[in-house]
């Protein structure tokens, strides 16, 4: 199979779904002339023109409000917001306006919009340029929130969000643009709200997300080698949870280490575990343990941003106490 | 045009040079992988910091921007520990935690860079509402970009500090374009000083490549906020040499137009008008940019020989 970017696979749904929809247009800071801050809209403009691919003024909360008002009639937006770090500035549009008004309105409308925003660590860009806030999202009812980690599901999850006739919050990674892999030719979707086994083991599930799935597979390879078989489940959509998977997965293992970037406290791994909890309790043989961020801000020095996020040592380190 | 002491014209030079050099000098850094993330150079920018911040009292303050490295020299900044900021080392003015884009120093009164555009605006805007209620002499100079100019926070602060009548000034940075987004395509209303119309406050525009101009407007507006009369917009049209950052290709902005604002190099204007007013004689601008060459080298090695933060100061910090 063809290998391309992460960064091109997602760029190849957007002019796909923009060629086969013509009520599928884009808007957001630097997206148009610039291609967007991670260069994910290249070459669109010229394609499909300042009609459809629409540069904004720096109103977050207006670029997800627009969004939102061009969805109810009947267009499919996909709104960038450059980095989720500035998703407070349209919280209020996202969380009272975006997510609600379905169901506010006793499911009279629908929202077709997609969000695309990137987050994460690795640049050393500190404590507004580096952060995992999918939590904050998970916690409103109304929207779906999709974090792809290869190029194949960034590609087939993105056109699927396009597609959806619900609000998508769609988080890239800012350190998985360039990472490769295979990629089919021509059309495919893949499902939000579905797991994916990324890799099959006997002795202890890791649940993960976006970024931490690199880490987690690396680690898995490293424990392979000691003996220990580890299964490494790609979420890729937080909201809503595959639970089925899940629980697969665990009836299987009967272990589970979470691992996921954001911060620890009330992050992500808090719902992903206490949904082990609630559905598979009977089939753990060990207290579940989750490898996460450390609850502070993202600090600059290289060395300190490091020890921030979880690293490939560190879930070895949590397999390991899940297994003793 | 406002008239410097010998004095005050070589400080002017000096700190212009300090923060061309010193931005020279992290793209430098940048090309060689030795400072690493992002950096916001404000080179080309030079005369609106150092117009501005000199005309302040040392105690007054001022909030920065993205681009803030320019803000934090001209208020006195210690070269050292900022290059040492920027490289994210324990000798950094925040001790390594913050980086470029988080450049503060509290005790000079620089409240802080910000990596959220129009981020300052509550913050420069509060201060002046303690200031206010401390019945103090002192103000606040809210530094933002144009394209800070459409983001919400940035009305409602305008609205709050013209309703209250607080010591604020606002001193918008307009160097055309908002990453590549021309003001042309981002906003409205073309000419800013309308903004502060629809706040009834007063607004002012003045050539942001020319020290004596933003000096001399910098004074009036100074000293309009400090007799008690609410805030004021300050605008100072001006140009970034440099790319948005480090990736930036330049494709939004033509080479004639980079080449215009280049010739209009508010350093060497500036030195040629101190020659010619016998501020400073020929000699005296050689030797002070040979010593901020100096300064701006022992900065860079301090910076790269200090050490990174101890691994425990990732949890020291939050909380008092
Ligand atoms: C709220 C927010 N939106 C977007 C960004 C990304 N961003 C950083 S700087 C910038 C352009 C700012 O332009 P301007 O205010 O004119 O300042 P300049 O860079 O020109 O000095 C953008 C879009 C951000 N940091 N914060
Ligand atoms: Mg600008």
């Amino acid at each position: 199979m063809r290998e391309i970017t992460y960064r091109q696979a997602l760029n190849e749904a957007l002019d796909e779904e923009m060629s086969r929809d013509e009520k599928v247009f884009l808007m957001g800071e630097d997206i148009a002339i610039y291609g967007g801050a991670y260069g994910v809209t290249a070459g669109l403009l010229n394609k499909y023109g300042e009609e459809r691919v629409k540069d904004t003024p720096i109103s977050e909360a207006a670029i997800v409000g627009t969004g939102l008002g061009a969805a109810l009639l009947g267009f499919r937006p996909v709104v960038e917001i450059m980095y989720i770090d500035f998703i407070g500035l349209c919280m209020d549009q996202l969380n009272n306006q975006v997510a609600k008004i379905r169901y506010m309105f006793g499911g009279k409308c629908k929202v077709p919009l997609t969000i695309r925003t990137e987050g994460g660590a690795g640049r050393t860009l500190g404590a507004h340029h580096s952060q995992s806030l999918e939590a904050w999202l998970m916690h409103i009812p109304g929207i779906k929130v999709v974090m792809p980690a290869t190029p194949a599901d960034a590609k087939g999850l993105l056109k699927t969000s396009i597609r959806e006739d619900n609000p998508i919050v769609f988080i890239e990674h800012k350190m998985l643009y360039n990472t490769k892999g295979p990629v089919p030719d021509g059309e495919y979707l893949t499902p939000i709200g579905v797991a994916d086994i990324k890799k099959e083991g006997r002795d202890v599930t890791i649940l993960t997300y976006s970024r931490m799935l690199l880490f987690s597979l690396q680690a898995a390879e490293i424990l392979e080698k000691e003996g220990i078989s580890v299964e490494v489940v790609d979420l890729r959509t937080l909201l809503p949870l595959d639970k089925q998977t899940i629980k697969k997965s665990v009836m299987k293992t009967n272990r589970v280490v979470i691992v996921e970037e954001d911060t620890k406290t009330a992050g992500a791994g808090a719902e992903i575990g206490m949904t082990v909890v609630e559905e598979c309790f009977d089939y753990l043989d060990a207290p579940i343990k989750r490898v996460a961020g450390a609850d502070v801000p993202m600090p600059k020095a290289p060395n300190l941003e490091k020890l921030a996020i979880p690293s490939v040592e560190s879930i070895i380190e949590g397999v390991k106490e899940v297994l003793k | 045009m406002y008239t410097p002491s010998k004095q005050e014209a070589a400080k002017i030079l000096r700190q212009m040079m300090e923060i061309r050099q010193f931005e020279d000098k992290i793209m430098e850094l940048l090309a060689k992988n030795i400072a690493e993330g992002g950096s916001h150079l404000y080179a080309g920018m030079e005369a609106v910091a150092v117009g501005v911040i000199s005309s302040l009292n040392s105690d007054d303050y001022i909030t920065s921007t993205h681009r803030g490295h320019g803000h934090a020299i001209a208020k006195d900044g210690d070269l050292n520990a900022l290059m040492a900021e920027i490289l994210g080392k324990k000798t950094g003015v925040c001790k390594g935690k913050g980086g470029s884009l988080h450049l503060a120093d509290l005790n000079k009164g620089n409240l802080g860079a910000n990596g959220i555009v129009a981020g300052g605006l509550g913050i420069a805007t509060g201060a002046a509402l303690a200031l206010k209620m401390q019945k103090s002499s002192k103000i606040v100079v809210c530094f933002f970009g144009d394209g800070a100019l459409n983001n919400g926070i940035t009305h409602e602060c305008m609205n709050m500090a013209s309703l209250w009548k607080l010591p604020v000034l606002y001193l918008c940075e307009n160097n055309l374009y908002a990453m590549s987004v021309c003001i042309n395509r981002a906003c409205s209303v073309k000419d800013f000083r309308k903004r502060a119309a629809a706040y009834d406050m007063p607004a002012d525009i003045v050539d942001g490549m020319d020290v004596l101009a933003v000096k001399e407007a910098a004074i009036k507006w100074i000293n309009y906020v400090r007799s008690g009369n609410g805030p004021c917009l300050l605008v100072c049209n001006t140009y970034r040499y440099y790319g948005h950052s480090r990736s930036d290709p330049r494709v939004y902005r033509t080479k004639e137009e980079e080449k215009f604002y280049k010739e209009r190099d508010p350093i060497p204007n500036f030195a040629k008008i101190c020659i010619q007013n016998g501020w400073l004689t020929e000699q005296e601008v050689k030797d002070i940019e040979s010593q901020v060459t100096k300064a701006i080298e022992e900065a860079t090695d301090f910076a790269i020989k200090s050490p990174l933060p101890d691994p425990e100061e990732l949890y020291s910090d939050l909380y008092v």
